[in-house]
């Protein structure tokens, strides 16, 4: 077990949270330095994720380190039936970190208490992605100035997006105000809207994605209402386009506002929010390689400001 | 007490472990949890019995064994007000009700079938988050489930 891997948004404080931005903001601005140097990385991808793995895999190109990993698991030894811990404690014989996404829920867990090695977990099933939201995070304090006392909208499918919950959990330390706008059959668990009653989260739930919700809100973060969710198809080709952004609904939008997406996009944000100043969902996906270079470093232990004053 | 036919005709234990005041309808999940069955102590299984609490109530009585306290302490998950009475020489020496631990290792199963403990062979793994409710929530995928309704391995 390695205390410095990351498994769940859960595992950091508010002040670590902090450190970490304040570090992605130092690779934004240097994203090119050897800290890896000598380093071999293993990114462990048991369930294919194009965009997660590149954006690992650039991060620790970019600080000069090595990779080996494999991003097919029908190639390896898992199809024969090896075990996880198995696969994870061989690959630990290896490589200074390792990078994990599982299509099973608890798989990153169980990893860190199989391996000396730290694990960053890159997705495990419906459960956890703290990348994503350290990233999110990041997003956010860049386009706002500050993590403290936002309105934030959340659309679309609030039930089954694990993007959603985790921002949640991430923000209780920032005092925000949080609007959920879904449909009944997506909307936010309970567990989800307790956790937010007994940490005095503000919010409001919402079936409309109307002009109010929109006008009020400081960051809006789409996200994709999936077919294969509903029990009722019925319903969903009644919901399919009510939580579709068009650029002509910001007409009215604060100035500070910024459309957040965990991407792919398929038809929740119309293509004529793109080219609106306001859309932030390509430059989020490029905040995610700095911040990924910051978990990195900190699941290494580097510290890359002190190590480039010197 | 034999001849009392209105009573239960089992022998006094002169030593061991006599776990009353478990609810009737959870007692075979506490002998699953406890792992009675390959013991080759005398062990009496009563269930259904007369109880002015539970109404209905179960009770294990089990001869020439000290079960340690933290085994006992994990049928609390199904059985919150189980009382454990120590015997020696037929005398009761110490009676305590059970008290569940902060953790409950390799005793349930977790609901969710895309849970790494249920694809991989591993021990499961629960942390108690309201130990009133008896609330656990699985250490892994983070699943939560109550006692009564806990899915013994």
């Amino acid at each position: 077990m390695n205390p410095h891997s990351l498994v769940s948004i859960d595992d950091l404080s508010k002040d670590k949270i902090m450190q970490l931005l304040d570090r992605a903001k130092f690779f934004e601005e240097h994203p090119n330095h050897r800290f890896l140097a000598g380093k071999v990385v293993g990114t462990l991808f048991f369930e294919p994720s194009t965009r997660t793995r590149l954006s690992f895999e650039t991060a620790v190109n970019r600080l000069g380190g090595r990779i080996i990993g494999f991003s097919d698991p029908s190639a390896t030894s898992t199809s024969k039936g090896e075990s996880l811990k198995d696969t994870i404690k061989m690959v630990s014989n290896y490589v200074d970190l390792i990078i994990m996404r599982h299509y099973l829920e608890g798989a990153a867990r169980y990893a860190t208490e199989v391996t000396d090695v730290p694990v960053i977990n890159a997705g495990d099933g419906a459960n956890q992605h703290p990348s994503q939201t350290m990233l999110d995070l990041y997003s956010i304090y860049k386009t706002q100035g500050k993590l403290t006392d936002l309105t934030i909208t959340l659309v679309g499918d609030l039930k089954y997006g694990r993007t959603v919950h985790s921002l949640i959990m991430a923000m209780k330390y920032f005092n925000p105000t949080f609007r959920f706008v879904a449909c009944n059959e997506l909307r936010m668990p309970k567990e989800y809207l307790d956790f937010c009653d007994s940490q005095g989260i503000k919010y409001t739930e919402h079936t409309d994605f109307s002009a109010e919700v929109i006008d009020s809100s400081d960051i809006i973060y789409m996200t994709r209402v999936q077919r294969e969710r509903f029990t009722d198809l019925m319903e969903y080709e009644r919901v399919k386009d009510l939580y579709t952004l068009h650029n002509a609904m910001l007409d009215n939008s604060r100035d500070n506002l910024r459309i957040l997406h965990p991407l792919p996009r398929v038809n929740e944000i119309n293509v004529d929010v793109d080219d609106n100043p306001k859309a932030y969902y390509f430059e989020q996906a490029r905040n995610g390689l700095f911040m990924r270079q910051s978990l990195i470093c900190e699941a290494l232990q580097i510290d890359p400001q002190s190590d480039f004053a010197e | 007490m034999a001849s009392d036919k209105k009573s239960l005709a089992v022998a006094a234990l002169e030593n061991g472990t006599v776990i009353d005041h478990i609810p009737a309808d959870q007692l075979f999940k506490c002998v699953k949890i406890l792992d009675l069955e390959g013991l080759d102590k005398q062990l009496t299984i009563g269930n259904n019995l007369r109880s002015d609490k539970l109404g209905a109530k179960g009770i294990i009585k089990i001869a020439d064994v000290t079960i340690p306290e933290p085994v006992i302490n994990r049928i609390a998950l199904v059985a919150p007000n189980a009382v454990i009475n120590l015997i020696r020489n037929y005398e009761v020496v110490d009676k305590r009700p059970v008290k569940l631990p902060d953790m409950v290792v390799g005793i349930v199963r977790c609901a969710n079938p895309k849970c790494i403990t249920n694809n991989e062979p591993m021990k499961t793994r629960f942390d108690v988050i309201d130990a009133e409710r008896r609330e656990i929530r699985c250490h892994y995928c983070g699943v939560t489930v109550t006692g009564a309704k806990a899915d013994i391995i």
